[in-house]
């Protein structure tokens, strides 16, 4: 049974596969429809030269759901339906200068007055000279509220952003986060390049999930020339991927002990993760596996020894596992940091369609490799973990779990490996694609569109931050301020996978 | 429990493999060359403040590996600290994004003399694949004065660690013709 929003959707003029242009009065219809049909999920929303396109997931499962429509100035909000649908709103704003109509906010967000001119990917982009405004926050009212402004430049080796606190006494009333600072302009530098030439700068949008956005972006440009990629090289892809996932969550892991002082699980993921990267080097010539998934296949093929230096790697992590794990979970002093902190509920995930551990960890049951299946994990057995608790214990637990989950996987992989090709050569011509890849923070999202010279006329890249930061400021409401950095390390969002 | 894990350290062999072959010179001859240059120059170590400039993230990875058990920064009386104050060294990494220029140079004001700015990464150098945007300035050296520039994208703790150490020797060498500055008193 299909709702009201989908059959709005589908209503509409097939464009590419899977995308529906709506006329403009259909799409101002959308946000009525959307409210009567809460289980349409809002995936991304995102703008072009002259039109506006939001990606929606079925609640049933099966194929994302594209809609599109023209806007010339401006497009009917869906932020009153949706709220995830804000902080896109603003950016689509910022960069292609169309505004929301009737969205519920409407302050900047890339764009901090500083790059000399407004709407750089408008077209017609309007210089700018004045100094750059003082940035507006939501107020929060009552006896004894001060605030805390923290960053963009923090404490600890992370990224740049802003978290301005509404605190009374010790508690916080309300977070807001301020990000753009690492805006690199990306997607115009997208903009006239090759799939190839471009999918460095895909590999770039978030260091950490180099692999997934890369691959991605990979599937996207496939499904738009209709290019199949050699199996060997599906399989490499994804073997990339769960070394990806390990090297984060062990990594996570540690931070998230450590940021509770407790230090000891800290040196020991980081002795791993090391074991890992090094293991990566071996195998692919690079620790973090930048620029191995390319359109088209991979760029490098996996080196003789590096098997066996994987298969190592593996089985110290595996090893270790189990007793990490039991020191993790029966210290008392760090469980009383851990349970109960930072509890995100299930009812806010679902409605910001929140993806991996965030979303899993609060009774979101959603995996881009089992739900949204794609090779090689369509021919793999792996378990799916889900928790309703919420909280920084069940992100942790949750990612404890993935993580032997993902030993398995990469293991499996290694032995479906069978000699062949890895890279196959692209057609030059038009098209439009798709791709969505399951990263160690959750679903991956790539859109592309070719222009006939084979040039990328248009592109967006989804980190699943996008729909996990506003959730962070929900979780941590009524929290202390002390445990921020726990809350936040939980969630550990990427910073320039949003700013582009 | 954390106890049974630690008496098991206690008497098995760590975790550990042979370590990627050391730079032409040995850490230990390494570790003398620091020894000497720090003292002469600013005491016994050097306090190091990260500050991204707009990075994907992947430098911080390897920043972030050198404080780890592995590569151990403090070894060397080289320690990442909280606050431009207390700093040393600028360690800027990402390509100058205009978003961040107004906190990079403030947190370079900030900054006590004598200092040194690192760039790290192929986008501190010059921009890397973001050279030429129009939110982005390009190497750091558009917006602070670069003392030393580590490149690799993102350039490996080893890298890092070797970087960090050859600006100790630099600035020895430098000591050398120039009459020490007050900061070598100290220590
Ligand atoms: S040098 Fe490479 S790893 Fe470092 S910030 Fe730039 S793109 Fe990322």
């Amino acid at each position: 049974m299909s709702g009201p929003a989908t059959r709005l959707i589908l209503a509409g003029a097939e464009r590419a596969p899977s995308r529906r242009e709506l006329t403009p009065a259909a799409w101002a219809d959308l946000p009525g429809a959307l409210r009567q049909e809460a289980e349409l999920e809002l995936l991304a929303l995102w703008a072009g030269i002259g039109a506006v396109h939001a990606a929606f997931r079925p609640a049933g499962g099966g194929a994302l759901l594209l809609a599109s429509t023209a806007a010339e100035e401006s497009y009917p909000a869906l932020s009153p339906a949706r709220p995830a649908a804000a902080w896109f709103e603003r950016a689509i704003a910022d960069l292609w200068g169309l505004r929301a109509e009737g969205g519920v906010d409407g302050r900047p967000w890339l764009d901090h007055g500083r790059w000399g001119f407004t709407a750089p990917l408008s077209g017609r982009a309007v210089a700018q000279a004045s100094e750059p405004p003082q940035p507006e926050f939501l107020p929060a009212e009552g006896e004894g509220v001060h605030q805390i402004p923290v960053g963009p430049i923090h404490a600890g080796v992370i990224e740049p952003g802003h978290f301005r606190f509404h605190v009374q006494g010790e508690t916080i009333v309300r977070l807001e986060t301020r990000l753009g600072y690492a805006h690199k302009g990306t997607l115009g530098l997208m903009r006239g390049k090759s799939p190839r030439a471009a999918a460095r700068l895909a590999a770039r949008l978030s260091g950490d999930s180099t692999v997934a956005h890369a691959w991605a972006f990979a599937r996207a440009a496939e499904a738009a020339l209709g290019v199949a990629v050699p199996p060997r090289a599906t399989l490499l892809r994804g073997l990339m991927a769960e070394l990806e996932r390990v090297a984060n969550h062990l990594s996570d892991w540690g931070f998230i002990c450590n940021d509770a002082a407790f230090a000891w699980p800290h040196a020991r993921c980081g002795a791993l993760r090391e074991v890992v990267l090094r293991a990566n080097e071996a195998a692919f010539g690079h620790r973090l596996l930048m620029d191995r998934v390319v359109p088209g296949g991979v760029s490098i093929d996996i080196a003789s020894s590096g098997m066996a230096a994987i298969r190592e790697a593996l089985a110290l992590v595996a090893a270790e596992m189990p007793a990490l794990r039991r020191v993790t979970e029966d210290h008392a002093s760090l469980q009383d940091r851990l349970a109960g902190t930072g509890a995100l509920r299930p009812a806010w995930a679902a409605l910001f369609a929140a993806g991996g551990f965030v979303g899993r960890a609060s009774g979101r049951d959603f995996d881009a490799r089992r739900d949204l299946p794609y090779a090689p994990y369509d021919a793999l057995p792996f378990a799916v973990p889900l928790l309703q608790a919420g909280d920084v214990e069940a992100r942790l637990t949750i990612r404890m779990e993935e993580l032997a989950q993902s030993l398995a996987l990469a293991a499996a992989l290694l032995d479906r490996l069978e000699p062949g090709e890895t890279l196959v050569s692209l057609p030059i011509r038009g098209g439009e694609g798709l791709g969505v890849v399951e990263g160690f923070r959750g679903e991956v999202l790539c859109w592309m569109a070719l222009a006939e010279d084979g040039l990328i006329r248009g592109a967006f890249l989804r980190d699943p931050s996008w729909l996990q930061w506003p959730l962070l400021e929900v979780a941590v409401e009524d929290n202390i301020v002390a445990d921020f950095p726990l809350c936040n390390k939980s969630f550990n969002c990427s910073y320039s996978g949003v700013d582009l | 429990m954390l106890w049974p894990s630690l008496a098991r350290g206690l008497f098995r062999r760590p975790l550990t493999e042979p370590s990627t072959p050391p730079p032409p010179t040995t850490v230990a001859a390494l570790a003398e060359r620091l020894e000497a240059a720090a003292q002469a120059r600013l005491g016994r170590s050097l306090a190091i403040r990260h500050v991204d400039s707009g990075s994907c993230n992947g430098c911080e990875l390897e920043v972030n590996a050198l404080s780890g058990v592995v590569y151990d920064l403090e070894r060397f009386g080289l320690r990442f600290v909280a606050s431009p104050r207390h700093a040393d060294v600028l360690l800027v990494t990402g390509p100058a994004c205009h978003n961040m220029t107004e906190a990079v140079q403030r947190a370079f004001l900030c900054t006590p003399d004598p200092k040194w700015v690192v760039a790290v990464g192929d986008c501190a150098l010059d921009g890397g694949v973001f050279r030429d945007s129009y939110a982005v300035a390009g190497g750091v050296e558009r917006v602070l004065p670069v003392d030393l520039v580590i490149p690799g994208c993102p350039p490996s703790p080893t890298m890092l660690l070797e970087g960090l150490l050859s600006l100790l020797a630099v600035q020895e060498e430098g000591a050398a013709e120039d009459p020490p500055p007050p900061a070598a008193a100290g220590g």
